[in-house]
């Protein structure tokens, strides 16, 4: 198995409040990776760290490495936003930001120095095709993107993602937000993805991570309990907790 | 890459020192008031109103001033609660299900805040003399009142704005109507929060000089009756700095250590109890 | 009639008399500013029955005793202090509030916050005080510095004092903004590899936009309707100020020298209605315009 993340010893802090708890975990290259666990299990946050989006709150103390490849981004000298151009996020729910749809896509290419126009419009056109929303959009591509559907919004801004051409894809419960049909559009589109792309997802709902999930990590209050290939932690858990929760014992 | 780097460094700087302005324009004002102010203050200026020839550089002090404000601006503060609180409090429980109307109020009292207090003096000057009026505490009070309603009546409604629904509807299920439930319950509820309310009406009350200028006079005597002309601080300041005389303008900066005094009470009393509210 | 109906009598009673004081209290909040603005308009018509409103408005002649009332300089120099105010206001405040909601650490806003709410309690007196013993004679000097023999009192003085006392103001008002702002907007857009100032420049600003024209509409009315620190320090000349260091003589300052006084001569009264008329409808106009600018927004958050 070719390892994608590797976290050794992740310790997370809120306000002296410990939020994650010796993490040490392998994130699989080219799989979908699904975080499950209860509410204020910390999976979030962990996801965070892995973008080093925890850098934005001051009350964080964070210990320990995060090797993506054989770079420990916590304490690398390179720049934080090429780490940041490694991976893909996508929220809980979309976020487009204030321009039309034409510049989201554009975004990150043009901060990442890109500006021949002609170039810009063929990658825009190649990512609104890779998620299937051109044939919606091509029309109107210089409308503010606020005016799509939710649904099209969180395609718009996975799209947004890919066009920084990361190899990793952070999702945080991407479908909460959705009806069923984007719901299924996004779920769908992860499952092609995984052949060119490592994928990290969170979710609280079981039958997502049943229908998607190669890998799966178990998470409860700040700990990583349970972590295997979906088949085995779904069917067999060791762990009497990860049994209890997929019972339903607490959520 | 490297200009990205400047441009942020150099805009970091700015907003770093936008924000030490703040904090700077605050201490710059107190010791500038403070400085020129303090060595003319004296204990005859707050307790003697002026003599004969006080506004020369002779003898007396601002007690009228000092005193005609607190009673201004405490009548005007009860005058307007009387309205405010019933108002706020119909806002929010009489009229509870229909929001829309609420929101256009709500739109109508904010603009009515904006309105500058000298259209609210110029206003009340001109009913004045239309019924035949004259200059008189009365008369300030009256203006101040209208001119603090909508700030007096916006804060209490976000104060009650914040309490929990439930509270309402526990108190319809005791079999309370909804006046009592305004008035037995919610009132106990938000007091801190109504008393925040009223001293930051209190503040905009005592500074005030453009509302007052015309409807509640000047005197040099401290009014015995509400249908007396009375001075207020603001207006004392004023008129002592447009004097020509070194003296006479050293006792504006004095007067205006009183005012500032004053209200640096008022504020630091309010947000003492704002805090207190929220560890409630 | 036992005690029981005698309480549920008192009860009603009592329910129908607060309800009618609540309304009668509703009802004069409502009526205040329709009375206020018929009030001054109905005064303000004797002078418009005689002059064009045009022509007193662009006429810079102000003779009452000859029964000239030409407002031009007072709007002018209200103008001319209010953008002064506002220009040095709004930069101020918007650095300050970016850097608060999102370099600073959460204790800085903390004891920021207080030191906000006192300036903005201030009395507009005690400003006048400060520009009368700092401002006023900061600006001779730059003038003096710059080649120009004057006083200091001037419309740039009556602009620093004024931007002075709306920046709590406007502050207060765009921290709201951009803290309503999803911080989930910063994470996408930094983790699509861009900078901290490249996102607050390209994506934060661009979104509070709304709430940024809302701020400086509400900055404007409060500036523009501002009267006893700007009558301190503007100098109070009748002319139309010909430079930033010129005197002017700003439109609530007229209305404060003149009102009450020397009310025999025919118009004058109307003539200063009809500006203290004007003062409102242009406070009104900026205030609606930022009140319903921010509704707007929030609506779309």
């Amino acid at each position: 198995m070719n390892t994608a993340i590797r976290i050794r010893n992740l310790n997370l802090y809120i306000h002296n409040h410990h939020i994650l708890k010796n993490i040490n975990v392998e994130i699989p290259a080219n799989k979908l990776t699904v975080i499950i666990g209860p509410s204020g299990c910390g999976k979030t946050t962990l996801l965070k760290a892995l973008n080093r989006l925890t850098d934005l709150s001051p009350d964080i103390d964070i210990s320990g490495q995060i090797f993506i490849g054989e770079e420990d981004i916590l304490h690398t000298n390179r720049d934080i936003t090429e780490i940041r151009k490694q991976m893909g996020l996508l929220a809980q729910r979309p976020f487009p930001l204030p321009m039309s749809i034409f510049k989201n896509v554009a975004f990150g290419l043009k901060i990442g120095g890109r500006r021949n126009k002609n170039i810009l419009a063929k990658r825009v056109e190649y990512y609104l095709k890779e998620v299937n929303l051109w044939d919606e959009v091509k029309d109107r591509l210089h409308q503010p993107a606020s005016r799509l559907s939710i649904g099209q919004q969180q395609r718009l801004c996975l799209a947004r993602g890919l066009a920084v051409d990361p190899k990793i894809i952070l999702a945080d419960e991407p479908t909460s937000a959705l009806d069923p049909i984007s719901t299924q559009a996004i779920e769908q589109k992860f499952a092609e993805l995984k052949k060119n792309y490592t994928i990290v997802m969170v979710t609280h709902i079981l039958r997502q991570a049943r229908q998607i999930a190669d890998y799966i990590i178990f998470m409860h209050m700040g700990e990583v309990v349970e972590h295997g290939p979906a088949e085995q932690v779904l069917n067999n858990p060791k762990e009497e907790k990860t049994k209890m929760y997929l019972q339903g014992v607490f959520y | 890459m490297n200009r990205r780097r400047i441009e942020e460094i150099i805009f970091r700087t700015l907003m770093f020192l936008a924000t030490m302005l703040m904090g700077g324009v605050l201490i710059l004002i107190l010791i500038a008031i403070f400085r020129n102010g303090l060595p003319s203050l004296t204990w005859e200026m707050l307790t003697q109103p002026p003599k004969g020839g006080y506004y020369f550089g002779r003898e007396g002090g601002i007690a009228n001033a000092i005193l005609g404000s607190l009673y201004l601006s405490l009548g005007a503060v009860a005058l307007a609660l009387i309205i405010a609180l019933p108002v706020a409090l119909f806002l929010n429980i009489h009229m509870k299900n229909y929001e829309r109307w609420v929101n256009i109020i709500r739109f109508l009292m904010d603009t009515l805040w904006g309105i500058p207090s000298i259209v609210y003096g110029a206003f009340a000057f001109m009913i004045m003399i239309a019924l035949g009026m004259k200059a008189s505490l009365l008369a300030g009070i009256v203006t101040v009142a209208l001119f603090i309603l909508p700030i007096m009546i916006r804060s209490m409604d976000e104060v009650i704005r914040g309490v929990p629904d439930g509270l309402l509807e526990a108190g319809l299920s005791l079999g309370a109507n909804r006046t009592e439930v305004a008035f037995l319950i919610f009132i106990r509820q938000c007091s801190t929060g109504f008393v925040t309310a009223i001293l930051l009406a209190l503040g905009r009350a005592i500074g005030d000089a453009a509302a007052v200028i015309f409807t509640a006079g000047f005197s040099d005597r401290i009014p015995t009756s509400i249908h007396q002309p009375a001075a207020t601080l603001p207006l004392a300041i004023f008129f002592q700095l447009n004097s020509p005389i070194e003296e006479v303008k050293n006792r504006a900066y004095a007067s205006a250590v009183v005012l500032t005094f004053l209200v640096l009470i008022i504020s630091i009393l309010s947000r003492y109890l704002s805090k207190k509210l929220k560890n409630h | 009639m036992n005690l029981k109906v005698l309480i549920k009598i008192f009860r009603k009673t009592r329910d129908y008399l607060t309800q009618g004081w609540m309304i009668a209290g509703l009802a004069i909040v409502i009526l205040l500013p329709f009375a206020i603005g018929a009030g001054l308009y109905i005064k303000s018509h004797n002078i418009l029955v005689q002059h064009s409103f045009w022509d007193l408005v662009g006429s810079t002649d102000w003779k009452p005793l000859s029964g000239k009332f030409g407002l031009y300089p007072f709007i002018l120099s209200s103008l001319w202090i209010t953008l002064i105010a506002i220009l040095i206001a709004l930069p101020i405040a918007l650095l300050s509030a970016i850097h608060l909601t999102t370099y600073a650490k959460p204790w800085v806003l903390r004891w920021v916050h207080p030191l906000i709410d006192i300036l903005a309690g201030l009395p507009s007196v005690i400003y006048g005080i400060w520009g009368v013993i700092a401002v006023v004679p900061f600006v001779q000097q730059i003038a003096e510095f710059m080649g120009y023999k004057v006083s200091g009192y001037s419309i740039l003085a009556a602009g620093i004092v004024l931007a002075i006392m709306i920046i709590p103001f406007i502050l207060n008002i765009l921290i709201e903004i951009f803290r309503s702002i999803p911080i989930e907007l910063t994470e996408v857009t930094l983790s699509l590899g861009a900078t901290r100032w490249q996102t607050i420049k390209k994506v934060i600003l661009r979104k509070a936009l709304p709430g940024i024209i809302s701020a400086t509409g509400l900055g404007i009315s409060r500036a523009f309707g501002e009267t006893i620190a700007v009558l301190m320090v503007a100098g109070n000349v009748v002319k139309i100020p010909s430079g930033i260091f010129q005197p002017g003589y700003p439109l609530p300052a007229l209305l404060i020298n003149n009102y009450g006084e020397m009310l025999s001569i025919p118009l004058y009264d109307s003539a200063l209605m009809l500006a203290a008329f004007m003062l409102m409808l242009i406070v009104l106009f900026f205030n609606v315009l930022g009140r319903y600018t921010i509704v707007r927004f929030e609506k779309r958050m």
